[in-house]
């Protein structure tokens, strides 16, 4: 009990994908203008990535059985693929507004590194099947509490008086440098 | 050995992670009417909005649901609109092409000594943002003598994505080859200068200033007055003058000309005899741009 809490923990703060390992970014400075659309990004990749850690585990077992641990990423990369395909397809029958918001990308989240990452982290600490799922659920949930915060931040940034020539992008890449900055400050942190 | 478990692994799951997918497309299927893509194909696709939509896509939705008429798109023009017309089993009216045009005459014209010798003046030297809603947000209806007059900071110039109008000598102008009549422009002029005028058109009246007679005269010198000579010479009873401004009713004029000829702040362009916006002489280094 105590080591998931301890997993969910540094995914969610201390280990955070986005903004201590920087891993996603694309989707992170692309999808962050809204908080509503930020939000259901952050759920599309929290349930990829809980899915991609499920199907990977079991994947994992058959290539360890046979000794073919070399194929990892590109088997993992084919199942990833495919749970994002499903999601889209899903998203499409049944929150097409979520869809169209996400827009090109959702299936972008196929090539996000932090879902890939999450995959290969489960491998390299040799978890197990539930440790696997939590830790890729509380990842996608770091995921999209960084990516909830830097939309606030932007939406309120958008609204002041900004230089200029800090208009757009710059300033959103400072507002991301400063909050990934606040981030570091749960270096560390352990509370077990 | 080992190469052939890899490949037969790696094809295998994909054959699973196919057949799955191939479930879901099936599970989760959306229809989509397959005139979208049909109306999708006929629009230029070069989004600029000028449909009041959020581009070709947004544009081809609206008239796929009923909510937008057929032929709003100015930059496919009529052969758009016919095939639009034919995808959804319904007629169009021709479409007639237009073109944007920019309603003031006042190209300020310096003579060597930098001494104005034609059109708008310049009260005051505008420091600020190089933006026309900036300018005119400035006391005094803006550094302009004529509170109606083009400002020339070019906010439509950079709202036009054919780069279709430049501005000369303070005044925007129109290059009718490259303007699709999207009015991207007109959106962004804070003084509503901006109409859409068929091309070619012979005669316009370049002026849009609703001040009396002399106050334009005060701030510009090729400002409308008011005073009805091209009312009085029209042979067709195509132009009035209201709010001190001439104006055509294009459903009469049959291009004549005439009453170009008699105006006498030369504000009524002629086509046949000058284009609008010919660079015309040196402009002094100062206002305006």
């Amino acid at each position: 009990m105590k080591a998931i809490l301890g997993i969910i923990i540094s995914a969610l703060l201390s280990e955070n994908f986005i903004l201590v390992k920087f891993y996603g970014i694309c989707p992170f400075m692309g999808v962050s203008k809204k908080i509503d659309t930020a939000l259901g990004m952050g759920m599309a990749v929290t349930f990829v990535m809980a899915l991609a850690s499920a199907a990977c585990y079991a994947i994992n077992l058959v290539l360890v059985a046979l000794n073919l641990t070399y194929m990892q990423t590109v088997v993992f990369i084919l199942a990833i693929a495919s749970i994002v395909q499903v999601v889209e397809m899903f998203l499409k029958k049944a929150v097409p507004a979520l869809y169209k918001a996400l827009g090109v990308f959702l299936p972008l989240i196929t090539t996000n590194c932090a879902v890939l990452g999450v995959v290969l982290v489960n491998v390299q600490e040799g978890y197990n099947f539930l440790f696997s799922v939590v830790n890729g659920a509380a990842g996608g949930l770091g995921f999209t509490l960084a990516i909830v915060l830097f939309a606030s931040i932007r939406e309120r940034v958008n609204k002041t008086d900004c230089p200029e020539c800090f208009k757009g992008f710059p300033i959103a890449l400072i507002s991301a440098g400063l909050l990934a900055l606040a981030f570091m400050g749960f270096s560390g942190l352990s509370i077990f | 050995m080992e190469i052939l478990i890899a490949v037969a692994i790696l094809g295998g799951l994909g054959l699973i992670f196919g057949l799955v997918l191939a479930a879901a497309s099936k599970v989760f299927y959306v229809e989509t009417d397959p005139r979208l893509e049909k109306l999708n194909e006929c629009l230029p696709g070069a989004n600029c909005g000028g449909c009041g939509y959020a581009g070709c896509g947004g544009y081809a939705e609206a008239v796929l649901n009923g909510e937008a008429e057929i032929g709003k798109c100015a930059s496919g023009g009529n052969e758009c609109a016919q095939a639009m017309a034919a995808i959804m089993g319904v007629k169009a009216e021709a479409v007639t092409r237009k073109v944007a045009l920019v309603r003031c005459s006042g190209e300020k014209i310096y003579d060597k000594d930098g001494n104005l010798t034609k059109g708008a003046k310049i009260k005051a030297n505008y420091e600020g943002f190089k933006d026309c809603m900036a300018a005119s947000k400035v006391g005094g209806n803006g550094p302009l003598s004529c509170k109606f007059g083009c400002l020339g900071y070019g906010s439509c110039t950079k709202a036009c994505k054919y780069g279709a109008i430049q501005v000369v000598n303070g005044v925007a102008r129109v290059d009718e080859d490259l303007c699709v009549g999207c009015m991207a422009c007109a959106a962004v002029c804070p003084r509503q200068l901006i109409v859409p005028v068929e091309p070619n058109r012979n005669v316009v009246i370049a002026c849009a200033s609703l001040a009396k007679g002399a106050v334009t005269t005060r701030g510009c010198t090729t400002g409308c007055i008011g005073c009805g000579l091209c009312k009085k010479i029209c042979p067709q009873g195509a132009i009035t003058v209201e709010q001190n401004l001439a104006r055509i009713d294009y459903t009469k004029c049959d291009n004549c000309g005439l009453c170009a000829t008699v105006c006498p702040k030369k504000l009524i362009k002629d086509s046949k005899v000058e284009t609008l916006g010919d660079p015309v002489v040196q402009s002094r280094n100062g206002p305006a741009i």
